[in-house]
């Protein structure tokens, strides 16, 4: 790792991509070839379709990709969770087995954490793994399951032991989509769009080979699992975005884009969409009411500061200073933005509010929401839960009194699912 | 765009914040708010000697040290920290800008210096009995008096017009209205005609007056009848410096909060534990963290030169004044009766609070403001 220099690192990728980058090539037998050469993902180890660099040599590898137009690997996605999570727990087999097929985008995943009884407090899962003769069998119900309905592959939390406080109790399996215990149900949302899935394991089965790590680890590994998916959220946004060049790798890249990020297309919405209340108080005439006025600056007051905050923090982290608190209120705030601009557009649209589809203003985008903005303050951790980690990590107030840490989990009171 | 302080701006704050927490106890704030000046001169003149807090942002052609206002609002923020009772917001921001941005080179040679050093202490006079923030609200009359001028009408709401040496005077030529015909003056303290009296504030720790001008002979400040802008740009860079002070005493209000919850025990547990306090305290962090946000954005695109700095300053100072007052208010809620005494001091804030929040335009006045220059 240490003989590597900006310089030699951007040398060796140009060389290797002006040899082997062509637009006609087929977007799998692309990704191979990363995959085999390590510049597909180059801070991975060298023994895994890696190059060994340190992630700060990174940009400049996708430098290089964007200077000549070539497509890298998607950096997002549950299966790039899988692919973390595998390589910091699985085995040999597993990395064998699963990676190549996750850089070349073959494998769809989905991750199996949430459950109907356990949503902020995750490691409540119930879903139980039983060895049953030489194999595990899992029942139980899974929620919230982005893409299950097209996954090959499930990223498991379930409970192996019963007996031991809750966190210690849990462990982490790969699980086989395409077995018949395994059902997912598309889940449709008061939008009426259906992102999620249910997923019923009903005596679904998982070969001992295809635990991750230790029996009793699987809090431990999700917590993996789950600090990549939050340090990628930022990611999911710039991955949609393929060069406007032409060449059939490209309109491959595009089509499966278009299918991966559909579940994501209300989450605009759900956002708030500050960006179109301007236009939006012009058509309308409300920018001329100076109670309205009031109305649209309060929102932006709002928008811009949480907006600046996160710059803030941004700017803090570049310049290697301790985090400040600024650091851990994005999350909130940017749920009292959308909360506070859907107000808004009600207010500018009127009577139109009360219309949706193609009667509503924009074709439904505003009625969408108006209809959609309750998710972003609960998806992704609530409010409440954030307030409690502002107040407990951030402010060291002191942590909620624990009924479930020590005592057996089975003597926990918990919900019965019907 | 600037979004983090550097290191030196860092160490600047943190010096001051020791400085002044040692100089401007609530004990001192206490002692200064009861008396009919506010401050003192030679305790003012001690502190600012130490750290030369009233050169930072004139520049150093005037005797200054000629920082940015990203370092006046440093100060600023400290200040309003530590509550502390002093003519600073009236000398250095209000008075040394308007002379800045309004006067002739031969002016700016012969006042700003002393404004700088700390040795003349200067306010800005320029709302009326109506109480308008805007030029339009002017009327006092400015009527030619030979080579001179003079002037007629009443001043109110003047940060320490009691007890300033100079003052800075907006006034109109007769018969002209809106941004027209305004025109800066300088007038002298002890100047005839001239009759000021202490008004008595909801904040004692901000003393405001009321100026009567009965001919009050005053020298012209800049260009005759081009005041407007020089005005306007005055009130931007003061409110962005307000804004700033109001989330230095916004911070200190919910720090103190914080510690008084973490230390108050009820039915047998630290109200701290209660989600329902934990929650209040997140929402507080975030109400003012957001607003410093704001604050320091502002004060990085004046010294930038954004085009958009009116807006920007209005969001700023719209933005300080919710969270401060909300702070306010949240923070005397936790404290419960205790919070609503005399002897314990949240009120001080509280007040500065509120009296900031109307000083230079209420929140709805800046929205408004904000709203006019918006870019969208």
């Amino acid at each position: 790792m240490t003989d590597h220099t900006e310089d030699s690192v951007r040398a060796e990728a140009r060389t290797w991509l002006e040899a082997n980058w062509d637009v006609n090539l087929g977007l799998v037998k692309w990704r191979n070839k990363l995959a085999d050469s390590g510049w597909g993902m180059p801070n991975w180890p060298s023994e895994w379709y890696g190059k060994d660099l340190s992630v700060g040599l990174v940009p400049v590898v996708e430098e290089e990709f964007r200077r000549i137009g070539a497509l890298p690997i998607p950096k997002s996605g549950i299966r790039m969770l899988a692919a973390a999570t595998i390589l910091n727990h699985g085995s040999d087999m597993h990395k064998e087995k699963y990676l190549r097929p996750i850089l070349t985008g073959e494998d769809v995943w989905c991750q199996l954490f949430s459950e109907p009884g356990s949503g902020s407090d995750l490691a409540g899962a119930t879903t139980k793994a039983v060895m049953v003769g030489n194999k595990w069998v899992v029942n139980g119900q899974k929620v919230w399951t982005t893409s299950a309905h097209k996954a090959r592959w499930g990223l498991l939390l379930a409970r192996t032991d019963m007996n031991v406080p809750k966190h210690q109790g849990l462990s982490y399996f790969i699980i086989d989509m395409h077995q018949p215990g395994v059902e997912a149900v598309p889940l449709k949302q008061m939008n009426g769009h259906a992102s999620f899935n249910q997923v019923f394991l009903t005596d679904a089965e998982v070969m001992p080979d295809f635990q991750v790590a230790e029996l009793g680890d699987g809090w431990k590994v999700a917590t993996t699992t789950l600090m990549h998916e939050r340090r990628g959220a930022d990611s999911l946004r710039s991955w949609g975005q393929v060069p406007d060049l032409e060449g059939s790798i490209y309109d491959e890249e595009r089509a499966e884009v278009e299918t991966t990020l559909a579940p994501y297309k209300w989450y605009p919405q759900r956002a708030g969409r500050v960006d179109l209340i301007m236009q939006r108080a012009k058509e309308t005439g409300a920018i001329n009411d100076p109670a309205m006025r009031q109305e649209i600056a309060k929102l932006m007051v709002l928008h811009k500061s949480a907006e600046w905050t996160a710059r803030r923090a941004r700017s803090a982290q570049e310049q290697g200073k301790p985090q400040g608190p600024e650091g851990s209120l994005g999350k909130l705030a940017s749920s009292n933005v959308a909360r506070a601009s859907a107000r808004v557009h009600t207010m500018v649209s009127g009577a139109d509010a009360m219309l949706s589809g193609a009667d509503g203003v924009m074709n439904g985008t505003i009625a969408e929401i108006l209809i959609s903005f309750p998710a972003s303050s609960i998806a992704g951790g609530t409010d409440e839960i954030q307030r409690n980690i502002i107040s407990e990590r951030v402010l060291k107030m002191p942590k909620e009194t624990r009924f479930d840490a020590d005592k057996p989990f089975k003597d926990v009171p918990r919900n019965t699912v019907a | 765009m600037k979004f983090s302080f550097t290191e030196e701006q860092d160490e600047f704050r943190s010096v001051l914040r020791r400085f002044l927490e040692d100089r401007s106890s609530t004990t001192e704030v206490r002692r200064l708010m009861a008396t009919d000046t506010g401050w003192e001169r030679e305790r003012w003149s001690q502190i600012n000697a130490e750290l030369g807090l009233t050169a930072v942002a004139i520049p150093e052609a005037y005797g200054g040290h000629g920082f940015g206002v990203s370092e006046q609002c440093i100060v600023l923020e400290e200040m309003g920290r530590a509550l502390l009772c002093a003519p600073y917001f009236s000398s250095t921001v209000l008075a040394a800008s308007a002379i800045l941005n309004a006067g002739t080179e031969a002016q700016k040679q012969a006042l700003l210096p002393a404004i700088a050093s700390g040795e003349t202490v200067a306010t800005l006079a320029f709302t009326e009995e109506n109480g308008r923030w805007d030029n339009a609200g002017v009327a006092m009359q400015a009527s030619a008096n030979g080579a001179g001028y003079k002037l007629d009408g009443v001043k109110s709401f003047v940060l320490d017009g009691h007890t300033a040496d100079l003052i800075v005077v907006l006034a109109r030529k007769p018969g002209s209205a809106g941004d027209q015909g305004l025109c800066l003056f300088t007038v002298a303290a002890d100047a005839a005609g001239l009759e000021r009296s202490l008004l008595t504030s909801v904040d004692e720790t901000r003393k405001l007056a009321r100026l009567n001008f009965i001919d009050v002979e005053a020298e012209l400040l800049g260009d005759d009848g081009g005041a407007a802008g020089p005005m306007g740009k005055t009130l931007v860079q003061a409110a962005i410096c307000l804004a700033n002070e109001m989330v230095g005493g916004a911070d200190r209000l919910r720090e103190d909060a914080l510690a008084y919850v973490q230390m108050r025990m009820q039915f047998g547990r630290s109200i701290a534990s209660f989600q329902v306090t934990k929650h209040k305290a997140a929402d507080m962090l975030t109400d003012v963290e957001l607003a410093k946000s704001s604050a320091y954005y502002a004060a990085a695109a004046f010294d930038e030169g954004d085009a958009d700095i009116a807006s920007v300053a209005s969001l700023a100072k719209a933005a300080a004044s919710e969270a401060y007052m909300q702070t306010a208010i949240h923070a005397i809620q936790m404290h419960g009766g205790i919070g609503f005494t005399w002897d314990n001091d949240t009120h001080l804030w509280f007040k500065r609070a509120k009296s900031s929040e109307v000083f230079l335009g209420d929140p709805n006045h800046h929205r408004e403001l904000m709203m006019q220059g918006w870019k969208d």
